[in-house]
């Protein structure tokens, strides 16, 4: 069969626009479809890695249990001095969480009260855009990772970030003191950091790996069911999802843009 | 030339002081340190690569393994005959190699190198 040129490029046009508009076009056109069909994510897979925080059920025994899951686990040592501490994981008081959020009027529980407050693993995050070695970057799961072999300790992280999350090692961790911290390091397998970098809280990525909740989830609900959750925010039918849609929720600072994936229930 | 005694004396000092090492050490090489393998890594037969690879190439393949495992999230390594490794210095390697100082110190120390693994990463206690 003879074909002239207006009728091939015809025939190329509609051909082009089948193959744009078949499967692509079904998912443009349906969002939410493929994310219903995920149920649960394996904690291996996650998209967009999130936490809620309940802070009701969250007393200070409680996180204390957490901070120290988080701190043995990571091999985070306690330098027993506020200027030079390192922290993964810690409290704040409720006016130095959400600052700007009490009043005069503010319920009286909530004066002073502690919360639990860590890296927001941000969707913007500003420690990764200060980074001048890539050593802090946003991996594709959500994290916030960083890469203690990079780290050159030039300390912008810390500056650009607005949660006050990462800290600078003034000194080798491994000679913090002894009284302290005691069988430092405390999970060999897991390894320790060195003078001059800067350190944070990697959402438990070396577990997630393994299939295993961040270890203050696990320890939070060994104690209190539902006190923390952990959870892929990307799959609309995750226990995380869940219970955002069930509970009203606030995050730290999130009008400065960085958009925080740890949320509270207050 | 001033003072010529002086400086004659003080270049031979100076020559004398520089080549003494090479005399010290004349004619005997330093014994190459062997590797010395732990009973569970003669077990095994065979590290996760070849050993004449593993001689050359350890450091290249923890250079990967730490770019993949940290940066690219990829944990397992396959190794050429198909078997799979969980990729971590300090949980794979030296659960078989756990005599650091025999087996990674003796000939770095030889050769002059100073890897800073162990800065952060932490070394398997040992029975000296």
């Amino acid at each position: 069969m003879a074909m002239d040129r207006r009728e091939f490029l015809k025939l190329t046009g509609y051909a082009a626009l089948l193959g744009a508009g078949g499967k692509g076009a079904f998912e443009l056109l349906a969002p939410g479809e493929a994310e219903a069909q995920l149920k649960s994510v394996p904690l291996t897979a996650g998209k967009k890695w999130g936490m809620v925080l309940n802070v009701s059920k969250l007393n200070d025994a409680v996180m204390d249990k957490c901070i120290e899951a988080c701190h043995r686990t990571h091999n985070v040592p306690n330098i027993g001095n506020p200027k030079d501490e390192v922290k993964w994981l810690w409290k704040e008081t409720y006016e130095h969480t959400f600052p700007g959020q009490e009043h005069e009027y503010t319920a009286e529980k909530y004066h002073g009260r502690n919360l639990l407050v860590l890296c927001n693993h941000c969707t913007n995050p500003p420690c990764a855009r200060a980074c001048p070695t890539k050593a802090t970057w946003k991996r594709e799961d959500g994290v916030v990772m960083m890469d203690m072999h990079r780290c050159i300790g030039c300390r912008f992280c810390m500056a650009a970030c607005p949660y006050g999350a990462r800290s600078f090692n003034w000194g080798d961790p491994r000679l913090a003191p002894k009284e302290l911290n005691a069988n430092f390091p405390t999970n060999p397998d897991y390894p320790t950091r060195t003078k001059g970098v800067v350190e944070k809280c990697n959402f438990c990525a070396e577990r997630i790996a393994a299939g295993q909740l961040p270890a203050c989830v696990e320890a939070a609900n060994a104690v209190v069911a539902g006190a923390m959750i952990f959870g892929d925010l990307d799959a609309a039918g995750s226990e995380i999802r869940t219970v955002l849609r069930e509970h009203y929720s606030i995050r730290r600072k999130s009008e400065l843009g960085t958009g925080p994936n740890i949320y509270y229930i207050v | 030339m001033y003072d010529r005694g002086k400086i004659i004396i003080g270049l031979i000092i100076g020559l004398g002081l520089f080549l003494f090492p090479f005399y010290y050490n004349k004619g005997e090489a330093k014994k190459v340190p062997e590797a010395v393998l732990t009973d569970k890594a003669k077990a095994a037969k065979q590290c996760i690569e070849p050993k004449e690879f593993m001689r050359t190439d350890h450091m290249k393949m923890l250079d990967e393994w730490r770019e993949g495992v940290v940066r690219d999230a990829n944990r397992y390594y396959k190794s050429g005959d198909n078997k799979s490794y969980f990729m971590s210095l300090q949980v794979t390697c030296m659960e078989c190699h756990s005599n650091k100082s025999k087996f990674c110190d003796q000939c770095h120390n030889y050769l002059g190198v100073a890897p800073y693994c162990w800065d952060c990463h932490i070394e398997p206690k040992e029975n000296k």
